[in-house]
């Protein structure tokens, strides 16, 4: 087993440097150690300055997605065992503006997700006293893959649209969306068509697939987005074929 | 909802793609394979062209043809944009890719049409 394993961490403290630089640490290697872990080591032993966002380190609360070795990854998920013998390279997410080292900025994406309306919208909120609203097995499993999201944006950190534009609502905004669209509860469908029809929602899609791909919960974005493609493509031609009131 | 055509090219992307994707195997299997390999005889010209004398034939050779043109249309219109970085030559790339694809479909209709 390698006593040691190298480090190379962009770095980038905006007060001292106009550029992202590269900082090189020797961590130990253990076996049961994420990249998280050798971070959390560095910023303990060998530099207290580095600055990263992480919380649950169990994949649930999307904090420490980064770049490591190239590819959008969750950090608390990424075993140094996996990328021997090294170096391993960490960045931080692509597309985002950096605000310091390995935190980016996620005010972009969490403007896009409050606009596609991720909550369940009702017409007339049943009154307590009338008890929960049923859903059987069947409907629960309609939109629970897509429920999985927890928001790390590695999604968009590997979409080279997002890359190319950055008005497109993107992967993870159009899959939660379409997890309270084929949610039995909701009734927000008409509102988010709206939002995800525009030029800027969908078809900005190309379906290059790396958002899937890199997904950690298997959440599949880009099938939300071909799916939801399919919902507006039929819109479209009943607004085009059917007169106003039977749309 | 905008009144934009990308759905409706959407729609002939997707569609074309099934096609693509179910089809064409079977006839590259057929055609490109099994015939000029031997595994199967060769069919006569004429037993070829009574088939495709068939009006469902010729719709379906048509559909065969023209939706995965309009597939390879969007697709090649989105690699220039994305992939080479052409954007700018917007009005161009639409012309040269739908419009292939709609002279593709025309010449298919004429020749399947004219089918002595």
């Amino acid at each position: 087993m390698q006593p040691a394993v190298t480090l190379r961490v962009t770095r980038y403290r905006p007060e001292q440097e106009s550029e992202p630089t590269l900082a090189t640490y020797e961590v130990p290697y253990r076996k049961d150690w994420v990249v998280l872990d050798a971070l959390n080591y560095i910023k303990d032993t060998l530099d207290g300055s580095l600055s990263f966002r992480w919380s649950c380190r169990m994949g649930v609360c999307g904090s420490c997605g980064m770049k490591v070795n190239g590819s959008p990854k969750l950090t608390c998920a990424s075993f140094l065992s996996d990328s021997l013998p090294g170096p391993i390279r960490v960045e931080p997410l692509d597309y985002f503006p950096v605000v310091r080292d390995l935190v980016v900025d996620m005010s972009d994406f969490m403007r896009k997700l409050k606009k596609v309306k991720p909550w369940i919208i009702r017409h007339d909120e049943r009154p307590l006293a009338e008890g929960e609203y049923l859903q059987t097995p069947d409907q629960l499993d309609a939109y629970k893959q897509f429920s999985m999201c927890i928001n790390c944006m590695l999604c968009y950190s590997a979409c080279p649209i997002y890359g190319l534009e950055p008005s497109f609502i993107g992967p993870a905004a159009i899959a939660l969306a379409q997890r309270y669209n084929m949610d039995s509860r909701d009734e927000g469908a008409p509102e988010r068509l709206e939002i995800l029809s525009e030029h800027d929602g969908i078809w900005q899609c190309t379906f290059v697939g790396e958002c899937t791909k890199v997904c950690p919960k298997h959440v599949d974005p880009a099938g939300a987005i071909q799916q939801y493609k399919l919902t507006g493509a039929i819109h479209w031609l009943k607004s085009l074929l059917l007169p106003r009131g039977a749309r | 909802m905008p009144r934009s055509i990308t759905p409706f090219l959407w729609l002939l992307f997707s569609a074309g793609g099934t096609v693509a994707a179910l089809l064409f195997p079977i006839h590259i299997l057929l055609t490109g394979l099994a015939v000029p390999l031997g595994w199967v005889n060769a069919p006569s010209y004429e037993s070829v062209l009574g088939l495709v004398r068939n009006p469902v034939a010729r719709l379906y050779l048509f559909v065969f043809v023209s939706l995965p043109l309009f597939h390879w249309a969007h697709r090649f219109r989105y690699t220039l944009y994305d992939g080479l970085q052409v954007k700018h030559l917007t009005a161009l790339i639409v012309v040269f890719c739908y419009g292939t694809a709609l002279a593709g479909t025309v010449m298919a209709a004429y020749l399947l049409w004219t089918i002595p």
